[in-house]
């Protein structure tokens, strides 16, 4: 009982990491539709730029500067911001598509400077050792869960509060112009790129300070915890939930991982050991598949604004 | 500075070219950057494989064709490859792609076409598993050819049969009736509408190319590298930056593109190390966004 307790904590805290990926994703593509296929790239700047400033000296890598653990947080959120920021005035003054394909760059290269940058990042190995929130309370596991849960549902909190402000804020509401009419928001003197690129910012700091609290969460990172398929289970994540929500995009978080850690344990239950390897690839081919059928049919997702069962949007 | 890394980034810049074809003729004419394009290349490939094994069942072992690493059943399955290829391409279209292109909204069929993307490769790692395989295992004799320069027979094949289709590519979209449809209607869709061209016909002729020609780049990438599921991914960076450098629409855009970007690429392996390989690509096209964002032969954003 108390293992399953502990067990729900864990499962709650990856979900509500996720969550926060999520409402920075909502943030950049819900509210200001910009289309981002590098989210596991700015969660990994996140990851990375907290772990090397928390963590204590290490000899054969740069870094270790033995930070207090927020201030790692508020560097990851600062320096992703930047890097969002970078990419948006590289890409927002062209279409659409152009934005797409190099936020993609940006998470090819993340990955290649994670694996390769040996003296910074660890190389393949990554970096370990990344102080946990009240390490103290570790050899009481059941409350040392219960404790981690608290503070990502606070940072969760924290974060979806202030994104709800900021949207009914009156640059909340430039951006709600620019999406529903730009060239009226354009004629009231409001640059649609500059917003833009603002927006990309802070959606980008959400996702890096959501790298962070993972890295902070589970006490190691490497680079193939921020494969193309972190991006893709995010996306997943806010079109369940409702693109535009904030509510639905921690709502979808907590229904997705639910459904991929389940098939996870059921495949590892019922598939035969060599053909783990295979049910996992087909676990991606399903949330894909699934992506696909929501745009098709139900693109407003199922917890947004208007309900599980509301109207369809025109 | 050995010079062998001019043949080296041709044959990877022309397969990068092939597979950026695809990419900006789609972009032109349907309006979208496919990230399942790479997909094509890995399905492509694997599809060919399949066909080689089915020959090989049925006439048995074939000699290889003179210093060739393959023999006749290579050409056929790849040939067969393209045409089912094409028809991934032309169903998924069906089943997706024009649905929701109907409904108005580009970046939504980006966003398909990314999780199609993530969809297609992992049913490859599903029925092929994620480890490595080859058309054929033989090493070959590389030749020299003058300034330290080596190459193998394939490597010559390939680059002729890059030629090839690309002049053939170059004569269909400039001489042939479809191939001014297709330019007509991606420089303006609505009169190319009012002037009777048949828009169902663009598109399945836009698809077909695509995916044909990226079969043709995975096919040979098989034989020269390896096959992977994963072989399509790789290449979707350097073959967007290319269809981008090159000027979005632009054929021989996307082929020069490709050759810049495989040039560029065999350089930084050599002068910084092979494991920064992939940031090249990304590099060159930031600096065309920052600089000149239409690409080389590209018109000016509409």
């Amino acid at each position: 009982m108390i293992d399953l307790l502990g067990y729900g904590a864990f499962f709650m805290s990856s979900a509500l990491i996720f969550g926060l990926i999520a409402l920075g994703l909502n943030l950049q593509w819900g509210q200001t539709g910009l289309f981002n296929v590098g989210i596991a790239g700015f969660v990994a700047i996140g990851a990375y730029t907290s772990a090397i400033l928390t963590t204590p000296e290490t000899a054969d890598r740069i870094g270790g500067f033995d930070w207090p653990i927020l201030a790692g947080w508020l560097a990851a959120a600062l320096v992703t911001a930047a890097a969002a920021a970078l990419t948006g005035f590289a890409t927002l003054r062209l279409k659409s598509d152009y934005l797409a394909i190099t936020t993609f760059g940006v998470a090819v290269v993340v990955q290649l400077v994670a694996l390769n940058a040996q003296s910074l990042t660890g190389g393949p190995f990554g970096v370990a050792f990344i102080p946990r929130p009240f390490a103290s309370l570790q050899d009481q596991p059941v409350l040392f869960n219960f404790i981690n849960l608290g503070v990502i549902a606070a940072v969760t909190v924290a974060v979806y509060l202030a994104l709800e402000h900021l949207a009914r804020s009156p640059w909340g509401r430039v951006l709600k112009a620019l999406r529903e009419d730009e060239r009226a928001a354009i004629s009231l003197g409001k640059s649609a790129k500059s917003y833009r690129i603002q927006a990309f910012a802070a959606g980008g700091a959400v996702m890096g300070l959501a790298g962070a609290v993972q890295a902070h969460f589970i006490g190691f990172i490497a680079p193939n915890g921020y494969l193309p398929t972190l991006t893709f289970q995010v996306w997943a994540m806010l079109m369940v939930g409702g693109s535009g929500s904030n509510r639905g995009a921690i709502l979808g978080s907590v229904v997705v991982w639910a459904i991929w850690v389940g098939a996870g344990a059921f495949s590892a239950a019922v598939v035969p050991g060599d053909w783990q390897a295979r049910a996992a690839s087909l676990q991606i081919v399903a949330i894909g598949v699934m992506l696909c059928l929501i745009l098709l049919w139900r693109p407003q997702g199922f917890f947004g604004p208007q309900g599980f069962f509301g109207k369809r949007r025109s | 500075m050995n010079l062998q890394f001019i043949v080296d980034g041709l044959i990877s810049g022309s397969l990068i070219g092939l597979g950026a074809i695809g990419i900006t003729l789609t972009y032109s004419i349907l309006r979208f950057s496919n990230f399942a394009h790479g997909d094509f290349m890995a399905w492509g490939a694997y599809g060919t494989l399949s066909v080689v094994a089915a020959i090989g069942a049925l006439v048995g072992t074939t000699a290889p064709i003179g210093a060739l690493s393959f023999g006749w059943p290579l050409i056929l399955a790849a040939i067969a490859g393209m045409i089912m290829t094409a028809c991934l391409a032309l169903l998924l279209d069906w089943l997706l792609f024009a649905r929701l292109r109907d409904k108005g909204q580009s970046i939504i069929v980006v966003m398909a076409s990314f999780g199609a993307s993530m969809a297609l490769r992992s049913l490859l790692e599903f029925i092929f598993t994620s480890s490595p395989t080859y058309f054929s295992r033989g090493i070959q004799m590389a030749i020299p050819i003058g300034l330290g320069i080596r190459i193998t027979p394939d490597q010559m094949v390939m680059l002729a049969t890059t030629i090839v289709l690309v002049t053939a590519m170059h004569l269909f979209m400039s001489r042939s009736q479809t191939g001014r449809e297709m330019r007509a209607y991606s420089q303006n869709p609505a009169l190319a509408r009012v002037v009777g061209i048949n828009v169902d016909r663009v598109v399945r002729a836009t698809w077909i190319i695509g995916a044909a020609l990226a079969c043709a780049a995975g096919v040979m990438v098989g034989i020269l590298v390896q096959i992977r599921p994963l072989m399509g991914l790789d290449l979707l960076l350097p073959m967007f930056a290319a269809a981008i450098l090159g000027g979005i629409g632009s054929v021989p855009g996307a082929v020069l593109g490709g050759l810049i970007i495989g040039l560029s690429e065999a350089a930084a392996v050599q002068l910084i190390g092979a494991e920064w390989r992939a940031a090249i690509a990304f590099a060159i096209l930031m600096a065309v966004l920052l600089v000149r964002p239409m690409g080389l032969f590209g018109r000016a954003e509409r």
